[in-house]
């Protein structure tokens, strides 16, 4: 009697908790579904009030009515009001090309001894290169660092969208209207008051116009990012869209006397993951500054992710959507000629497949990312670097790994290619490539061995005259083109173990991807001889006519 | 062979008739689950299936507790109590007598519902297996608090594949034990005692003390 009271009473208890877990998880499931995501308020926060509170019109400035003939000359009226902001300027890697935080010996950078698998680098062909220099002339290794009126105000903060530089005029535009052979298209001399009265924050042009065509063309180097981030809409850019939140670049790339937080090299682009809540001057480079480090909405497992995973990984599901980006360069098929002329060849995205001049392209569109561990650093060499060529070379690499808290799993572009290497010692090799005939340029003269020499002599290195074309890779970060949330990629992109994304991902469990082959097979092989254990023994059973007897 | 009288019993209660069906459901859910997290099957798709085997198995987990609170209180946990008497004439009733027709050396009675196997087999079931399943069930789901709880020595792969080898020994289990409901008296009679709780017994057979629950 004592017992069954006991049970009764152990029943109702019983059911009553199971009722409450029941009760708290579907109260947690409808909540999930009414509650707005806690990063997106923050977000919102973060970014309604985005009105500029401009104070000045620059068209009203009698300093800037006077008549121009030269970029220094407004640079110089620039400078007269804004005292400080070449010399604040000339620290920043917009004009130093250097990692600002490495010593300035080591060369890090583009404008140093870093190396890239593209034009591979500035040195001998700064004309070139250094037309996306925001600064005037740096025409070769004499260029004046210090001199505050070189500095080129223009490019970023001019507002009619007519100022252009000249592609091979190391930064300057024309002085009269020029045709550019390469791509047709004619430079005028810029309208320099005009210009210079129209200068306001940069807008997605201003950046753009140098960011979007890396490497010598639209989407050639990033992937990205590319000239379909000017008037993209909501589904290629969310932030971006013009018919969503239509954010320029420095919405996010914010800045401290002229310094535009964003990527260097060995330096991580932002040291800390703070969001805006935490501390309302922080940059808002990271997603995490406006989301915050839990975006999803609460009790959702995506939260759960943060910590191990970048934001990027899961909602940029692939790059490049509208324009195609170069994956592949190999240089070592340059210098095939048509009837004696350099030529080129269009291929399916009607970009070059082949070109005498550079060699051989694979262009791709819609390309899915590699993913690596990254803490925000990226090791580059540089061509004082000795490679080991019987290897594919990595010519710049994301640092990071599964044990490091700062390391997250992100996405990355990479672009392989072949380009020359010194044979005795060891180093990649710095082409001559832009230049007259006869001075050595590849793109004058065809002659590897001149070029390299050439090339490597301008950049004071050593050249064993033996060379010979090596497999690299090189990463870029990708965290443009951010999807929309709907486009954002389901779990088992990752968590299956048929086609993982982070197939090639080691060192730690991840589940539906990993699994112990030998339990799993021991646990099969338990279960089938388990199962034909009770066959048999049902068997033998029915065979010996011992069948459970009728029921009456 | 002669016939002997059975007698109906009435040997389960309502609350161990639901604690067995709940029980094998959620042990079902959380198979078919778990083998898709595994990457065994695909039927729900990876992130349904993670949604349904936590909330399946965090329920499992609560109403465990409480199973346990349940036995100690009624002190129906005397019937898992080990023992090797008579255990060799069960493996060879099981091994040999079965086939002959015979009689079950241990019939179910109220006071004694688990012949020595039976003991012996719910007991490493219920006090190791299912709790190290659910102790290592009970970490995976936790994994994002092991800084929090002190454990981030241990390996995520480590609990995983632990998790995986106690499901795999609870699915022969589940074989084995689906295949023994039919050696009653019918095919049927053990599982509809489970439903019903009314069981067919010889009625003359003898019951040994140690059979009996304390009183």
């Amino acid at each position: 009697m004592k017992l069954f009271k006991y049970r009764f009473f152990a029943c109702k208890v019983f059911v009553f908790i199971v009722f409450l877990s029941f009760l708290h998880v579907s109260a947690a499931f409808t909540t999930v579904l009414d509650e707005t995501a806690p990063g997106l308020t923050m977000a919102r926060q973060a970014t309604h009030s985005a009105k500029l509170w401009i104070t000045s019109d620059h068209s009203k400035h009698e300093i800037l009515q006077q008549e121009f003939t030269s970029g220094p000359e407004v640079t110089k009226a620039c400078l007269y009001c804004h005292s400080e902001a070449a010399s604040q300027f000339h620290k920043t890697i917009h004009w130093t090309w250097l990692d600002p935080n490495v010593d300035k010996k080591e060369m890090i950078g583009k404008g140093g001894y870093s190396v890239n698998n593209f034009c591979i680098n500035l040195i001998s062909n700064e004309p070139r290169c250094t037309s996306c220099h925001a600064g005037y002339g740096w025409k070769d290794q004499t260029f004046d660092f210090t001199d505050q009126s070189k500095v080129d105000c223009l490019v970023c903060h001019e507002q009619t969208g007519t100022y252009k530089k000249f592609p091979t005029g190391a930064g300057n535009p024309v002085t009269e209207p020029t045709v550019f052979k390469e791509n047709g298209k004619e430079y005028l001399p810029p309208e320099w008051n005009k210009v210079a009265q129209s200068v306001g924050r940069p807008t997605r042009k201003n950046c753009g116009t140098c960011h979007f065509s890396g490497g010598g063309g639209d989407g050639v180097k990033h992937g990205d990012m590319d000239s379909s981030l000017m008037k993209p809409n909501k589904a290629l850019d969310v932030h971006m869209g013009e018919d969503g939140q239509n954010f320029d670049c420095v919405r996010c790339h914010t800045t401290v006397l002229h310094n535009i937080a964003g990527r260097t090299y060995s330096t991580p682009a932002a040291t800390s993951r703070k969001s805006l809540i935490e501390d309302d001057l922080t940059s808002k480079i990271t997603c995490e500054s406006c989301h915050s480090s839990s975006p999803h909405k609460s009790h959702s497992k995506m939260n759960d992710h943060t910590d191990k995973v970048a934001c990027q990984s899961c909602h940029i599901p692939e790059y490049a959507r509208v324009n195609p980006t170069k994956m592949w360069w190999d240089w070592s098929t340059a210098g095939r000629k048509k009837d004696g002329k350099p030529y080129e060849e269009k291929g399916e995205h009607g970009k070059a497949e082949y070109s005498s001049k550079k060699g051989s392209f694979v262009w791709e569109k819609n390309v899915k990312p590699e993913y690596f561990w990254y803490n925000g650093s990226i090791y580059s060499l540089t061509a004082r670097d000795t490679i080991d060529p019987s290897k594919i070379v990595q010519v710049n690499r994301p640092l990071g790994s599964p044990d490091d808290v700062n390391s997250r799993i992100s996405p990355f572009k990479v672009h392989k290619g072949k380009q020359p290497y010194d044979k005795e010692n060891k180093t990649l090799l710095i082409p001559h490539l832009f230049g007259k005939k006869e001075s050595g340029a590849y793109w004058a003269d065809f002659d590897w061995k001149k070029s390299l020499a050439s090339g490597m002599e301008k950049a004071a290195l050593p050249f064993s005259g033996e060379f010979d074309f090596v497999e690299t890779t090189y990463v870029f970060p990708t965290t443009h083109m951010v999807a929309p949330r709907e486009n954002a990629l389901s779990c088992n992109e990752c968590h299956t173990n048929n086609n993982s994304r982070l197939a090639n991902l080691g060192g730690f469990y991840m589940p539906g991807r990993d699994k112990s082959n030998l339990v799993n097979t021991g646990g099969w092989t338990l279960a089938a001889l388990s199962f034909i254990g009770v066959i048999l023994h049902g068997f033998i059973r029915i065979f010996t006519k011992s069948k459970p007897k009728k029921e009456k | 062979m002669t016939e002997k009288k059975k007698i109906n019993i009435y040997i389960y209660s309502r609350y161990e008739r639901f604690w067995h069906w709940f029980q094998a459901a959620t042990i079902f859910t959380l198979l078919i689950t778990g083998f898709e997290v595994n990457g065994a099957i695909s039927l729900f798709g990876f992130k349904k299936a993670v949604s349904i085997h936590n909330f399946t198995g965090i329920t499992w987990l609560t109403a465990f507790a409480f199973f346990v609170f349940w036995v100690f209180t009624t002190g129906e946990w005397k019937q898992y109590i080990p023992t090797t008497k008579k255990m060799f004439e069960v493996i060879k009733y099981y091994a040999y007598g079965i086939f002959r027709g015979q009689s079950h050396p241990v019939p179910k009675r109220k006071e004694a519902k688990h012949n020595p196997l039976q003991r012996l087999t719910y007991l490493s079931l219920a006090a190791i297996l299912l709790p190290v399943q659910m102790l290592t069930g009970f970490l995976y789901w936790g994994y994002n608090s092991w800084e929090e709880w002190g454990i981030s020595w241990l390996g995520l792969g480590f609990v995983a594949v632990l998790h995986t080898m106690c499901a795999f020994a609870i699915l022969s289990f589940i074989i084995v034990h689906l295949y023994m409901t039919t050696t009653g008296h019918t095919l049927t009679s053990h599982t509809k005692a489970m439903i019903t709780g009314w069981e067919e017994v010889e009625e003359d057979e003898m019951i040994e003390d140690w059979e009996k629950k304390a009183a």
